[in-house]
């Protein structure tokens, strides 16, 4: 497996082609996070609503590369449903993990274990980041 | 062969990779290099200030390399002015026009050609003082051509700030007939030439603008360094843009004088190993000469258009591109997508929307590749753009994109 193989596996593109969860629903409880990358027109926008601890919905709507598409995708796939508390440690530890940093290894990425391959592109690292710092902004408050 | 001899100039070159990002930045020859370590090893002391020989040696090679470069425009030393880059010229001189020349009701006149930093510092100033931006309409190769320029051209119309060579489509704008054609209507023509002057012969005296701006980190020299050309009669008209050391005659507590320009825009430290860097850039520029590099500049990129419009699935945005730079895409594929597999293959060059939104706003995409060329580039870079093209297409397209 070349290193680009292991950048686009087959989760990362099933996401990119049919993406999940995509559409801004807005209205009442949720909170909205818009992240652009100028550099290379990534733009992102993400919309949480939690009640009583439970991330009870989480919607994308954006463009960009397919890294940062399935990454939205796949990201609000993973934290629906999710305590808060549970939510905003898995995506603590998986931008550590895309960014070469020490992370907690007994947390559970899920299918976002597939985005691991970033590592070894480090211009890439900010299109699979984007949507999951988006994400920790619409729930800082909460 | 001629270009293993020039590729072996650039020690850059050694990674093996095909470096087709010049129109970002350009490589350094080995002979640039040099210069600037002997300045900081030999002498490292300020210009203009000291009276003990390393200085008065430092200052004499940045005042040569000014008399170099003004040369190699056909200014005259009074008129070529260092600066940080392409950015700080166009700055400073907006900063500076704004105040004397920008009232409400007037006009500037720009286009959707433009790098973010010949078009923002006129749209905050037309924001700040009323005054009217006028956008040259783009034919449909997404050319500047005269006959539209007249179409936005009139009596309110104080400044014309246009790109000589976009860097994104590669078009060269008939400058010196829009500067003619201004001129009549009494406007000031600022030129951002940034992708011009490394590439092909300018003559400012020919052009007749009224300010012209470039880089050196594009055109072989070390970053950090930059030019503005201004016509004599605006330089000694206009007041200074950055106060501070050197640039003043004499400082009183109520009223201080300035240097005669081009210092009197110079203040404080300036970039000096830079400024000499740049004077052995255009040495060795002149040395093998304007005319061959766009010579040779124009068979690799015929060369590499030709191999990549036979290659289904890409997208060429300036088929007709009169200078070094291809803007494409391999359909359905984002650009960041696509670049990870140029890098992969050894091949550099850029994805996004190169500081010229502008430009990908009109093409109506978000972004695009961009391979561009300089002297050092060769027909084995062409080829090699095309064949990881034709791979990266089939690559792309097994993934299912």
């Amino acid at each position: 497996m070349t290193r680009l193989d292991n950048l686009y596996r087959e989760v990362i593109m099933e996401h990119y082609k049919n993406p999940r969860n995509k559409g801004l629903v807005g209205g009442e409880g949720f909170t909205v996070t818009h992240i652009k990358n100028p550099s290379c027109g990534d733009d992102i926008t993400v919309e949480t609503k939690v009640e009583n601890g439970i991330v009870k919905a989480c919607h994308h709507e954006g463009t960009g590369c397919s890294i940062c598409c399935a990454s939205a995708s796949v990201m609000t796939e993973i934290m629906t449903g999710k305590k808060l508390e549970e939510a905003k440690n898995v995506a603590d530890n998986y931008l550590k993990m895309i960014h070469n940093e020490p992370f907690d290894e007994s947390v559970d990425f899920e299918e976002a274990e597939a985005f691991s391959g970033v590592r070894q592109f480090p211009a890439r690292t900010k299109c699979a980041s984007i949507a999951w710092q988006a994400f920790q902004n619409t729930v800082k408050k909460e | 062969m001629m270009s293993d001899r020039i590729k072996s100039d650039f020690p850059q070159l050694k990674t093996g990779h095909s470096y087709l990002d010049s129109a970002a930045m350009s490589l350094k020859p080995s002979r640039v290099i040099d210069t600037i370590d002997d300045y900081y090893r030999r002498l490292s002391v300020n210009v203009h200030r000291g009276l003990y020989d390393a200085s008065v040696e430092a200052t004499r090679m940045y005042e040569a390399s000014r008399d170099i470069i003004a040369t190699f425009i056909n200014a005259s030393r009074e008129e070529t002015v260092y600066t940080r880059g392409t950015t700080d010229s166009l700055n400073m001189i907006a900063l500076a026009l704004s105040e004397k020349f920008v009232g409400p009701g007037d006009e500037i006149i720009t286009s959707e050609l433009e790098h973010h930093s010949s078009f923002l510092p006129w749209q905050a100033i037309a924001m700040k003082k009323g005054a009217t931006l006028r956008f040259v309409p783009l034919n449909e190769a997404g050319r500047i051509s005269v006959e539209n320029f007249r179409k936005v051209l009139c009596e309110r119309t104080k400044i014309v700030a246009l790109t000589y060579v976009s860097n994104v489509m590669g078009y060269v704008t008939p400058i010196e007939k829009i500067t003619k054609l201004a001129h009549e209507v009494g406007a000031i023509v600022i030129v951002d030439a940034a992708q011009a002057v490394p590439h092909f012969s300018v003559d400012v005296k020919k052009i007749d603008a009224d300010f012209l701006a470039f880089s050196g980190h594009k055109m072989l020299g070390p970053t950090g360094i930059g030019i503005l050309y201004g016509k004599k009669k605006w330089l000694d008209m206009l007041e200074p843009v950055e106060y501070g050391g050197d640039m003043n005659e004499e400082v009183g507590k109520e009223i201080s004088t300035w240097k005669e320009p081009p210092y009197r825009y110079e203040a404080g430290t300036m970039p000096v190993a830079e400024a000499i860097g740049l004077g052995e850039a255009v040495k060795y520029l002149e040395d093998y000469g304007m005319d061959n590099i766009a010579r040779r500049e124009k068979e690799v990129l015929a060369s590499a258009i030709s191999r990549m419009r036979k290659i289904d699935g890409v997208e060429i945005y300036n088929p007709g591109t009169d200078t070094g730079i291809i803007a494409f895409n391999l359909k359905n594929v984002p650009s960041h997508d696509a670049v990870s597999f140029y890098a992969e293959n050894g091949v550099d060059i850029r994805a996004g929307h190169h500081c010229a939104q502008l430009v990908t706003k009109w093409l109506g995409i978000p972004s695009c590749l961009r391979a561009s060329f300089y002297l050092y580039s060769d027909e084995s870079d062409a080829i090699r753009l095309a064949e990881v093209t034709e791979k990266a297409v089939e690559y792309f397209q097994s993934l299912g994109f």
